[in-house]
């Protein structure tokens, strides 16, 4: 026992003495499995991306060859992807926003605490359902023949052709990442206090003027860190373009998918998925402007 | 086949010797001598409908040997899952003519004893060795059943059936049509267009040269425009046909057997212009962890009974010989209904899959290999 106490102390005495090494002892396993999991595998894309795959055996061809990025660059279809994933992304996240808003406020500042249960489990409980279940759902609402258009043509307006359609992926994207926008502007919200509001109104702004120069700032953050959940979430998709897209619905998450599982070229792959972790980084830069880290 | 067991095996091993430049890691592998008692356990990869209860079920009690299917949409897939992992995933895959090549050449697939096989001395003479999975007399893999690839309409929009290709081309359908999401499918815009533009001198749908190419290309970028959805699954296809988001597509008659148990008004047609088709051959991986229930399947699939059911089921025509009474038995006209007593010219006038290389047959170097038809596909489909 004794020789115990005595080790510990002389432990806890060292790492007093030396608080480096007392933070590395501390950190030191979390890191290794961080750089291990996390790092290791970006950094084995990254490499990959410059390999080659032999057409005839298909086996990986390893070295350093720029001809995966230069058909990237060349051939136009790879740009237009590119440009369809971000944009939709975009729209999503702004759908996204302009839903959650007024949701979220009603479920903080307007409900009473049995009404802000209730409104909270709505918003929770589609996260328990099947991703593919809810998409296929999608896919049966939006069909020709589908409860949408049945219930157009119920009141008299004729049916929309909008199923398989790049329309049908942003209106089930917004869907599906709605709760993802609502729980940090509710957050948000939360964390206003609430004198700040009786100090505006004290001091004769209205209610629009509120929002606009009181609320909306203090709780931007919050839909910033929102946007990183609904953006990245659409960003890296491929499901929902393959179930729910049409012609010229493929994601940058298609090609690679077909790249990988469909015609075994790893390496094209790798050098398409440096596209949306560019996109991203400069995402996280501009959200981290807009303090979306501290709102998370 | 008379021949003693040892003699014939010294003869594969000089066919495999023949082969060493072109396929080193197989000729390395001897195939099975005689098939042992089985593993317990069989992973296939299979097109959507090879793996029913029906057979599957009975093939479990006899052997033993659980099998576990997984589906794919297309040759590529196939390939790339029977290449997964270390490809000991899978034991077999049933590969189509445009998949078998590169299995063969990427050393994924063991070479088969055919004498463990005993049906194979009832299948039809072109379905024995053919090219695509028999390799300077070594067999790969052993032929399964075959059918075209049909013009698949709703009866309500087509009373009468359609007899071209140019249906899928027409904008009058535009945002009605579907056709598969597979490379393969520039063969049926080339097969169209060798019939209606002569001028192009495409003699082989599978043998393009750039030239050709382009003009292909160019007509299925316009059919682009007018389609719903390019169909990676056939049940993808089915329900565009229920939902009547669809008209008319390319299809396989497994798809309109399905819609049709549906009563969903479909027929389907070979058009004029004749049609693409496959011709499947059952596979053993290189690496096959469970190569006794592997040979036992192969077996088991190719008894006239289980070629007759599945042909039924799906649409197409076996290559047993033999199964055509089993058909009739199973379901009366079955065996004329999916050409199973069809003269050989039948077979001969379908455009079967198979891997387009840059070796074309007119001995130049200057078609269009498979990455390139991948890489035009992908600029098609957008």
């Amino acid at each position: 026992m004794k020789a115990t106490r005595t080790w510990r102390a002389a432990l806890s005495a060292f790492g007093w003495r030396h608080g480096v090494m007392a933070n590395i002892s501390l950190l030191g396993l979390p890191a290794v499995w961080f750089a291990c999991l996390y790092l290791a595998a970006i950094g084995a894309m990254l490499v990959t991306a410059f390999w080659q795959v032999d057409d005839l055996s298909g086996n990986l061809i390893p070295g350093f060859s720029l001809s995966n990025f230069s058909v990237l660059v060349s051939d136009p279809i790879y740009r237009i992807i590119a440009v369809r994933t971000v944009f939709i992304a975009a729209a999503v996240t702004l759908a996204d926003a302009v839903l959650a808003w007024p949701f979220a406020y009603a479920m903080v500042r307007l409900a009473g605490p049995k009404l802000r249960a209730v409104l909270m489990a709505l918003v929770l409980v589609p996260l328990w359902s099947s991703y593919l279940a809810r998409v296929y759902a999608w896919r049966l609402i939006l069909a020709h023949d589908g409860v949408l258009n049945w219930a157009l043509s119920a009141i008299g307006i004729p049916g929309v052709h909008i199923g398989y359609s790049n329309w049908a992926m942003w209106i089930v994207f917004s869907y599906l990442w709605l709760p993802f926008m609502i729980l940090p502007i509710a957050a948000a919200l939360e964390r206003i206090p609430p004198n700040l509001m009786e100090a505006s109104a004290d001091l004769g702004e209205r209610g629009l003027a509120t929002f606009r120069r009181v609320i909306l700032p203090l709780a931007l953050p919050g839909m910033a860190a929102g946007a990183i959940f609904t953006f990245s979430l659409t960003l890296g998709d491929f499901v929902t373009p393959m179930l729910v897209g049409g012609t010229g619905s493929d994601f940058i998450g298609n090609v690679v998918y077909a790249n990988v599982g469909v015609t075994n070229n790893i390496p094209f792959a790798a050098a398409y998925a440096t596209l949306p972790l560019g996109v991203m980084a400069v995402f996280l830069l501009l959200a981290r402007r807009l303090g979306a880290f501290d709102a998370l | 086949m008379t021949m003693q067991p040892k003699k014939w095996m010294a003869r594969l091993l000089v066919g495999v010797a023949g082969l060493l430049p072109l396929a080193q890691g197989a000729a390395a592998m001897a195939p099975l001598s005689a098939i042992g008692k089985g593993e317990g356990t069989l992973n296939i990869v299979a097109w959507e409908g090879y793996a029913q209860d029906d057979w599957v079920k009975p093939f479990e009690a006899a052997t033993g040997c659980t099998v576990h299917a997984k589906y794919a949409g297309s040759s590529d897939e196939m390939v790339a899952l029977m290449r997964s992992g270390n490809g000991d995933q899978y034991d077999l895959v049933s590969a189509s003519g445009d998949a078998t090549l590169r299995l063969i050449f990427g050393k994924n697939v063991q070479p088969i004893n055919i004498g463990l096989i005993p049906a194979w001395k009832n299948f039809i003479p072109q379905l024995q060795a053919p090219d695509f999975n028999t390799v300077k007399g070594v067999h790969y893999g052993v032929s399964y059943e075959w059918g075209p690839n049909t013009l698949l309409y709703n009866t309500k929009t087509f009373p009468v059936a359609p007899t071209s290709w140019s249906v899928i081309y027409d904008p009058k359908y535009k945002g009605q049509i579907t056709v598969p999401d597979n490379p393969i499918q520039i063969a049926d815009a080339a097969l169209y267009l060798s019939k209606t533009q002569p001028a192009l001198g495409i003699k082989d749908p599978y043998e393009l040269n750039q030239m050709q190419m382009d003009a292909v290309v160019k007509l299925l970028q316009r059919q682009a425009k007018l389609i719903k959805k390019y169909w990676a699954l056939a049940s993808d296809e089915i329900q565009l046909f229920t939902s009547g988001d669809a008209v008319v597509g390319a299809a396989w008659p497994y798809q309109t057997n399905t819609l049709q148990a549906a009563k969903v008004p479909v027929a389907d047609t070979i058009p004029s212009e004749g049609a693409t088709g496959w011709a499947d051959t059952w596979m053993i991986s290189s690496k096959a962890p469970h190569p006794n229930c592997a040979y036992e399947w192969i077996n088991w699939v190719t008894t006239p009974k289980v070629q007759a059911q599945q042909a039924i089921y799906f649409g197409e025509t076996p290559a047993n010989t033999l199964a055509c009474k089993e058909m009739d038995a199973q379901q009366a006209g079955a065996c004329a209904q999916y050409h199973g007593d069809a003269p050989a010219s039948y077979f001969d006038q379908i455009k079967f899959w198979k891997t387009p290389r840059k070796v074309c047959g007119n001995g130049k170097d200057d078609c269009l290999d498979y990455s390139a038809w991948q890489r035009e596909w992908q600029s098609i489909k957008g």
